[in-house]
């Protein structure tokens, strides 16, 4: 199965290096870093480490750059996507189970829980509350995930064509999976284990946490399905 | 010490400020900084705030059936409903233009990593 890592970063520097060549240790998928219009040298690191790079002239919001991911893997005929944060959080070793999953079309999208497991990195406690509160939610409106607002995501053609057209712009993750849901889309949680940041500052900081929940709690009961 | 025109004061601030609004906006739609189509909803709202600061007895009618004690408060509310009107109009085009910078700008990054790739085969 012809396979892409996308990795939507902004001003990840210092990380993305180490990321780029961490995936290409662990599996020999194609990467490409979509670089979200950053200010420092996020691009040239990733295309050092042996990354494609595609640069937005501008900041869109990560659910774009996602979206951007997307559209090129459909133009270049991949079969599956998956996608990895800029930060170092995801552990690229479940990149091939992600993989062989799609291949074996047990799903058409498969996300990957930190609180399936419970282990590793668990967040802080306001935002697993706050993933906690989404997540209620999003059952109550018809997907079931431990983990909505996780970012390590593999993806079929099927998925793709599903998000690419409309693709939610900033905190996409709840959204683009009820969008999905509404779509047709199977989905299936898989415990992964998540890191801390490696460097780099989030880009949700604590006074966008409240703008985030509203707008996603928002997105989740007006949404078409 | 009432004056004459004290009876006519509000009429004549009223329709001066219509005037000078459609006056200002007509003058930036030549001056081409502003697009018709962002006129349309300003001229409107200046023509009906004129008609309704000249025509006392229709301002009188409307604001008894709508139940606006005070006639000339009516003014202010047809103009909050008209700003009302324009930032909501606002609002849409924002969010139309965001889509289309979205797009834009990915079709800007595919295509230049499309040629960058390009020159790089052509190098080699």
């Amino acid at each position: 199965m012809r396979c892409l890592v996308i990795i939507p970063a902004l001003n990840e520097a210092e990380a993305i290096g180490d990321v780029v060549r961490d995936i290409r240790a662990s599996c020999d998928a194609d990467v490409v870093v979509i670089d979200d219009g950053s200010s420092d040298a996020t691009g040239a690191n990733a295309s050092a480490a042996g990354a494609d790079v595609l640069r937005h002239p501008c900041n869109l919001g990560i659910g774009a750059a996602v979206q951007t991911g997307y559209l090129y893997a459909l133009e270049q005929g991949y079969e599956c996507v998956v996608r990895q944060d800029g930060d170092g959080q995801h552990d690229p070793a479940y990149i091939p189970q992600f993989v062989e999953l799609l291949a074996n079309d047990e799903a058409d999208i498969i996300v990957g829980s930190r609180f399936l497991a419970r282990e590793g990195y668990q967040s802080t406690i306001v935002r697993r509350l706050g993933i906690l509160i989404l997540s209620i939610i999003s059952t109550l409106v018809g997907t079931r995930t431990t983990d909505p607002t996780s970012g390590y995501w593999g993806v079929n053609r099927r998925a793709m064509e599903t998000l690419a057209p409309e693709h939610p712009d900033d905190y996409p993750e709840t959204e683009a999976l009820l969008i999905a849901a509404a779509g047709g889309c199977r989905i299936r949680e898989v415990p992964t284990v998540m890191r801390e940041r490696a460097a780099g500052q989030s880009s949700i900081s604590v006074l966008y946490s409240g703008f985030y929940m509203v707008k996603v709690i928002l997105a989740l009961l007006l949404v078409k399905r | 010490m009432f004056h004459y025109y004290d009876k006519y004061l509000l009429e004549i601030v009223a329709l001066s400020l219509a005037v000078l609004l459609i006056a200002f906006v007509i003058g930036t739609v030549r001056r081409t900084s502003l697009n018709i189509r962002y006129a349309i909803l300003w001229l409107g709202a200046g023509g009906v705030l004129l008609v309704l600061s000249v025509y006392r007895p229709l301002l009188d009618y409307i604001a008894a059936a709508v139940g606006v004690r005070y006639p000339p408060s009516l003014l202010f509310l047809v103009a909050f409903v008209f700003l009302l009107m324009i930032v909501l109009h606002y609002s849409l085009v924002l969010s139309s233009h965001r889509d289309s910078i979205r797009r834009l700008s990915q079709s800007v990054a595919l295509l230049e990593h499309q040629l960058k790739s390009q020159e790089k085969r052509q190098r080699e």
